[in-house]
């Protein structure tokens, strides 16, 4: 179990420091200042061991979180617990930064205290978190509110209160993806996965049972052999997703996880997905798929070595989805040898400029449609060095926003059940988008 | 310097400085530092003309990221640039840069040596120091090969300005310590030594530091700045401190180069010439003086410079040794400092001290501080100092003091740093050793010291005490009580248990008598302490329990039960085992006569160096070796006895070969038995047959005194010396270097020093083959007499020699009094699984001995005619073997040690030499007269020396060499 919890700053300062176990010494924030923060070398692995004890850190911008622990805990579980404790932390007063966090001290170690017992987390839903831990000082509450908080916090469904009721019952189903590629310059793909994750805000009165639907190769293929007719009635309330590729059917979940609120056992037995939304904001669940990836561009680099001083380099993107789908915030970068004196850069379209602080071409398109292609030119002057290291050649990586999902993921349903109000799955009010960014997108040259 | 322009500020450095300073992430340094670079590159593209200003501006930029810690792969050419600028800024810049980041074998140098070369032969001072200081800062080979040959004319030119000097003084310095075959002086030195008496006193310190350099290296070439530096000290010591002006420091006249000369002239010998020996005496003297004087300045600076000087000074009255007078005046002044304040002198007066304490002169002054310095060891609070302490003590130890000095280091002991405890213990047992003349004394420090400090108390020193107890009949009896008494004590450490066991099984007879301690008390005694201790110590135990039963037959059944017990004879461990069963049957089979030959008393140990002495060196290193060589003055009163932890050490790394002291374990005494008693004998054999292999092992325990015979082979035995042997010995009368002995497998070189009536002998044995040489192992040994004539020590050496490898052992010689034979050197090693076993004379002959004397004619005659007895003088006329030639015959008669004096004989044509053989037990004086006869080509040799032996001998083997 965690043992403890601290925060630094870019110097190595601590601004939080919780410990839960007696196990931790005082030493320990030293240990991790020294041998972390303020290494010789760049310390790469997020799990540090120094002296039997495990520091499990996560970087957010200049700051440092650490959990420390002398246990044999569940890596995956310290982590998950990092972000999260990210999550809430942004949530309640936005970026996560050396100001910020020294103006909210009292509030950190007050969440803190309440998120993790003796080392154990605890419910970290910022929605139920918000309802009894506030900013704004104690808030005198009746009787019957503070009964409803303890019976919700110690209640069979933590994340939801009762008697929440809505004029208008809405909810909206964010699907994100991200998609990594690996492309070697002759345009072989290395490696290429999506990761995505299903965020849904929901104003929904009362404790309404939810039903969530998406094209699921194995509920496919069950559905498939076991009738049409649910089929059909699938089909019809298909809220409709506009893939970019177009005629796939359904897709391979590699992995998924699920919020809290998803009847685990269901899933299990029936691969189904049903639950009762927690209020407001959260991530339903997360996934990845490794197969049949839309890829949104295709970068194709021609670099040309002019003698030792010059070097020219062309960059084609093509876009590679329907031609009524714009894609935003294109940003190809192109890196530059470092012994480079000067840079000349033609473009067609959008904008591009040499970053010398980056050793790289930075050309930044906003928008851009599918099935269209664009190119780069530039021809790079060099400095003769008497290094005789040749240049490693980093790959060119990309940046940019489609508004499909890249794993060809598409919501099929959700149905909304509330026995007891009066209101049916037709009276709710859905809204579905898709929107697939970049990981790490990079191709060889 | 010329003033710094305003210009010169370089506002975008500043600001870039500044920047990265500000960052807050290592991420925005990083982003800083490239957007930088390449700005620079941008502006070093080449395509516009760079100035100056803004080229040294670039540059530094570059040099302050380098030393941040990035890589810098450009910029070297606009640095060589700078160097050919005119302003001081520009061309400072760029020299930095270029000491900085310029690797030796970068392809710039002859750019950068071509610019050096300018500025060195600009007339502009400043110009010239910069490259002075590039080249020292860079100190490359090829800088050296440039520049080697200019700078000691710049250095020693007159016109030289003296900034300049003392740069190109220090540069000389750094080039020749980098590459010293580069940088050959021959003209230069004399004028080099002149610069001693340069005006400018900081040439003076820089020139100095080279002179010192140079001389310790080739102090012949320089012996000239002997005098000079003496003159040059005593007008500074006797200058008034305002005298130097800059160069005084706090009220201490020039300081640094006060110490700087006092060590150059630690380089050498007492000057000769009276005047000059008398002013340096007068200099010690005023520096001894001016320690006593109340100090001028409460600074610490003051004191500190003062100190300076008066160590130094002390050093050198240390190195001189031959000035009694100022030696206890030294020894004074150290006291005094005893009990300062200041740590660290106190430190330094305990180490000078040390040293003090060896020489003759101010021995008994040293020990006037003893109370002092036992003091210092209870109550310093610095451990270094206590360490200090105790050395001191040891090295002022002498009979007199002895007995006080061991009790406090005894009792020190206890509350000692466990740092130095070991080293403590070992200094006790060669002080208590050393300087017994009671032995019984000498029992009781020995069980005190295991008493005290068991853990620390190593093999050698237990070993030692049962050397010696067994080799003074005297003191066993005492021994066996002592023992018996100090082993009541319910807890005792282990070695003591060994030292017991040991000295019970052999002595325990002697107190016997008495009821308190009969046999089986004894016994119990012993046998209570058995299974506290570890293996080896059990197995000398049992060892001592078979002994106890040749002593006292009565214990025979209670030991059998003992030994027959499932605990020793079914012993997991295979010694114990082994011994358990093996003495059982050897108890219940051999007859008690039988018994008694085998479980003999051990015999006498031969006499060899301390162990522990050796061991005490090992750990102290070189710097022991003024203890050695005082030590070799006492060894006389020592009744020590024989090495056996060497023996063992020996036995241990060749188990298979028969070193000398195979005898001395009663190896071979089963040889006597099975002649006299031939049943019992063969009865014996058997025994013994079946305990062969573990009997070996047993001897290479430390405890084997039972005796075991290991399979001798015929071959292994040490070869009769090659027939060449003896020539090959003449070859090497005149000289001490050379080829020793060559064949197709194996080359031995030699080289060999000798000082008075030690010698140090380097044997180099190289293998000449490709194929390693395994078990290689030699022995040096004294046949006959010359055993007690010469003393040989070798190191051993590595029993793997590779392939076209080449090993080194040193042979240490000590003269003891003049001998005929020479030592022989034993080479057995196997090369591809044949033997081979090489004998040598070892090429060690009297006349290596001697020591030169120069005397005149009339001296010569008088000396002659005293020594005119029949038996002292030698006389041979023989043939000449080589030819006549006189300078051939004048190197020889040097080459054998002796002066050979000119215009003694009234006939030129003959020669005449003197000298001294220095041996330790006396001086024999020898003088020698060689008369050619061209015409007959034949030689008449004379020889006549106050000892008839060495006449005869020094005659023929130099009749050996015409």
């Amino acid at each position: 179990m965690i043992g403890g919890l601290f925060i630094y700053n870019h110097k190595g300062e601590v601004l939080i420091s919780r410990v839960y176990r007696d196990d931790i010494g005082r030493n320990a924030v030293d240990a991790f200042r020294v041998n972390v923060i303020h290494a010789r070398q760049q310390v790469r692995s997020p799990v540090t061991n120094i002296a039997r004890t495990s520091f499990f850190h996560v970087k957010r911008s200049n700051i440092w979180l650490a959990a420390v622990t002398k246990q044999n805990v569940n890596a995956a579980m310290v982590f998950e617990f990092l972000y999260k404790m990210c999550d809430v932390m942004t949530a309640y007063f936005g970026k996560i930064s050396e100001e910020n966090i020294k103006n909210n001290f009292v509030l950190i170690y007050e969440l803190l205290d309440e998120i993790l017992d003796f080392g154990y987390p605890q419910n970290s839903e910022t929605g139920a978190l918000k309802t009894f831990i506030t900013q704004t000082g104690i808030k005198s509450q009746s009787k019957e509110e503070q009964s409803q908080i303890t019976s919700q916090v110690t209640g069979q469904i933590g994340w939801r209160r009762e008697g929440i009721k809505y004029r208008r019952n809405e909810l909206f189903l964010d699907v994100l993806e991200s998609v990594n590629l690996l492309m070697s310059p002759q345009g072989q793909v290395l490696s290429a996965h999506v990761s995505g994750r299903v965020v849904m805000k929901s104003y929904l009165s009362g404790m309404p049972e939810c039903k969530f639907g998406m094209n699921d190769k194995i509920v496919i293929d069950k559905q498939g052999k076991g009738g049409a007719s649910e089929e059909a009635a699938a089909g019809k309330s298909d809220l409709g997703g506009s893939g970019g590729g177009g005629g796939k059917q359904s897709i391979a979940i590699d992995d998924c996880t699920f919020h809290q609120c998803v009847r685990l056992s269901k899933f299990d037995a029936e691969r189904s997905i049903s639950f009762i939304p927690p209020d407001g904001e959260c991530e339903l669940m997360r996934y990845r798929t490794t197969k049949d990836i839309i890829l949104p561009f295709r970068v194709i680099p021609l670099v040309r070595e002019v003698g030792r001083t010059k070097l020219e380099v062309k960059v084609v993107i093509k876009s590679n989805f329907k031609p009524s789908l714009l894609a935003q915030k294109i940003e190809v970068r192109i890196p530059t040898p470092l012994n480079t004196s000067g840079v000349q850069v033609i473009c067609m379209k959008g904008k591009a400029k040499y970053k010398a602080s980056e050793n790289a071409i930075v050309w930044k398109i906003k928008r851009m449609a599918g099935m269209k292609e664009s190119q780069i030119s530039a021809e790079i002057e060099l400095l003769p060095t008497n290094d005789k290291k040749k240049w490693a050649r980093p790959p060119i990586s990309m940046n940019f926003e489609v508004p499909f999902a890249p794993s060809g993921l598409k919501v099929r349903y959700l149905k909304v059940f509330e026995p007891k109000l009066n209101y049916s799955d037709h009276d709710v009010i859905k809204w579905v988008r898709y929107i697939g960014r970049s990981g790490i997108y990079e191709t060889r040259c | 310097m010329p003033a710094v322009s305003k210009g010169d500020g370089m506002r975008g450095l500043a600001v870039f400085i500044s920047d990265i300073r500000n960052c807050k992430s290592k991420e925005a340094e990083i982003k800083r530092i490239n957007k930088e670079l390449a700005n620079i590159r941008s502006k070093f593209k080449g395509d516009k003309a760079l100035d100056g200003y803004s080229k040294k501006k670039y540059v530094c930029k570059l040099l302050f990221i380098f030393l941040l810690g990035h890589d810098i792969d450009f910029g070297h050419m606009e640095a060589v640039n700078l160097l050919s600028s005119n302003k001081y800024t520009e061309k400072q810049i760029g020299y930095l840069f270029i000491s900085v980041l310029v690797n030796s074998n970068s392809e710039l140098i002859r750019l950068i040596n071509n610019a050096i070369k300018n500025d060195l032969s600009s007339r502009n001072p400043t110009f010239m120091c910069l490259a002075l200081h590039c080249i020292a800062n860079v100190g490359s080979r090829e800088m050296a090969e440039a520049f080697a040959g200019e700078i000691p004319r710049i250095l020693v030119a007159g016109d030289t300005m003296d900034s300049v000097k003392q740069s190109a003084a220090l540069c000389l310095l750094r080039l020749y310590k980098a590459s010293p075959d580069l940088v050959l002086m021959g003209e230069w030195t004399s004028r080099v030594v002149h610069l001693l008496n340069d005006q400018h006193m900081g040439v003076v310190t820089a020139a100095i530091s080279l002179i010192t350099c140079l001389s310790s290296k080739n102090p012949d070439e320089f012996k000239t700045c002997v005098s000079l530096a003496v003159s040059r000290l005593s007008r500074i010591v006797s200058s008034a401190s305002t005298d130097l002006q800059d160069y005084t420091y706090y009220f201490v006249p020039a300081p640094w180069l006060s110490c700087k000369l006092l060590r150059l002239l630690q380089c050498y010998p007492p000057p000769e010439d009276g005047a000059v020996k008398g002013r340096l005496v007068e200099c010690l003297e005023t520096i001894l003086n001016k320690a006593q004087e109340p100090p001028k300045s409460k600074k610490v600076q003051h004191s500190n410079a003062k100190n300076a000087i008066l160590f130094e000074a002390i050093s050198l009255i240390i190195h001189y040794d031959s000035e009694p007078n100022l030696l206890v005046r030294a020894c004074n002044q150290l006291g005094q400092f005893l009990q300062h304040r200041e740590t660290n002198l106190r430190y330094l007066a305990l180490e000078s001290m040390c040293t003090l304490a060896s020489s003759e002169f101010s021995h008994e002054a040293v020990k006037t501080h003893i109370e002092t310095v036992i003091n210092a060891l209870k109550t310093e609070r610095d451990v270094s100092v206590r360490q200090r302490a105790a050395d001191l003590l040891y090295a002022m130890c002498d009979r007199s003091n002895a007995k006080q000095i061991v009790a406090e280091m005894l009792s020190y002991l206890e509350t000692a740093d466990y740092s130095i405890r070991e080293e403590m213990v070992l200094k006790v047992a060669i002080l208590a050793e050393k300087y017994a003349v009671d032995y019984s004394w000498y029992v009781d420090t020995i069980l005190n010291l295991i008493r005290i400090a068991g853990d620390y108390v190593s093999e050698e020193v237990w070993y030692r005490v049962i050397q010696i107890v067994i080799n003074r009949d005297d003191v066993q009896g005492y021994a066996a009580k002592t023992v018996f008494e100090a082993l009541q004590a319910p807890a005792c450490h282990e070695n003591m248990v060994k030292v017991g066991g040991y000295i019970l099984g052999e002595f325990g007879n002697l107190i016997a008598g008495d009821p308190r301690s009969s046999p089986l008390v004894q016994f119990n005694l012993l046998h209570s302490k058995f299974h506290l201790c570890s293996v080896p110590t059990r197995a000398l135990l049992l060892s001592a329990y078979i002994k106890f039963i040749n002593l006292f037959p009565e214990t025979k059944a209670t030991i059998q039960e003992v030994l027959r017990s499932d605990s020793q004879i079914r012993n997991s461990d295979v010694e114990l085992q082994q011994r358990a069963v093996e003495y059982l049957k050897l108890s219940s089979i051999a007859s008690t006569d039988v018994l008694a030959t085998v479980l003999e008393e051990m015999p006498p140990f031969p006499e060899r160096e301390s162990s522990i002495l050796a061991k005490l060196k090992k750990k102290k290193g070189p710097g022991a070796v003024t203890v050695e060589l005082e030590d070799g003055k006492e060894r006389g009163e020592l009744n020590g006895g024989g090495d056996r932890g060497g023996d063992a050490a020996i036995a241990a790394s060749n188990a298979s070969t028969p070193s000398p002291s195979a005898d001395l374990l009663g190896l071979r005494s089963t040889a006597p038995v099975s002649g006299t008693t031939p049943s019992a004998g063969s009865l014996l054999v058997d025994v013994f047959s079946e305990a062969g292999p573990s009997a070996t092992s047993a001897g290479v325990n430390d405890d084997g005194f039972l005796s075991s015979a290991p399979p001798t082979v015929a071959s292994e035995d040490p070869a009769p010396p090659l027939p060449e042997s003896d020539e090959l010995l003449n070859k090497f009368v005149c000289k001490n270097n050379g080829v020793l002995f060559e064949n197709q497998l194996l080359q031995i070189g030699i080289k060999s020093e000798y000082r008075q009536n030690l010698g140090r002998m380097y044997l180099f044995y190289g293998n000449k083959t490709s194929v390693q040489f395994v078990s290689f192992n030699t022995t040096v040994s004294c046949p006959g007499e010359l055993q007690s004539q010469l003393n040989v020590q070798t190191k051993t050496v590595e029993p793997l020699v590779e392939g076209g490898a080449q090993v080194q052992q040193v042979i240490n010689i000590e003269c003891l009094t003049d001998f005929i034979d020479a030592p022989l050197l034993n080479i057995k090693f196997r090369y591809g699984g044949a033997l081979q076993n090489i004998s040598l004379k070892l090429p060690v002959t009297i006349n290596k001995f001697f020591q030169p004397t120069e005397m005149a004619a009339a001296d010569f005659f008088q000396r002659w005619k005293q020594l005119s007895q029949p038996q002292q003088e030698a006389q041979k006329i023989f043939k000449a073997s080589h030819g006549m030639d006189t300078e051939v015959l004048k190197a020889k008669l040097l080459g054998l040690g002796t002066a050979l004096l000119e215009n003694v004989d009234p006939n030129p044509e003959n020669y005449v030499c003197a000298g001294v053989i220095q041996t330790k037990a006396q001086q024999v004086g020898c003088l020698l007269r060689l008369e050619p006869n061209a015409q007959a080509q034949m030689y008449r040799l004379t020889l006549r020396s106050s000892k008839d032996t060495v006449s005869q001998r020094v005659c023929d083997l130099l009749a050996e060499q015409f």
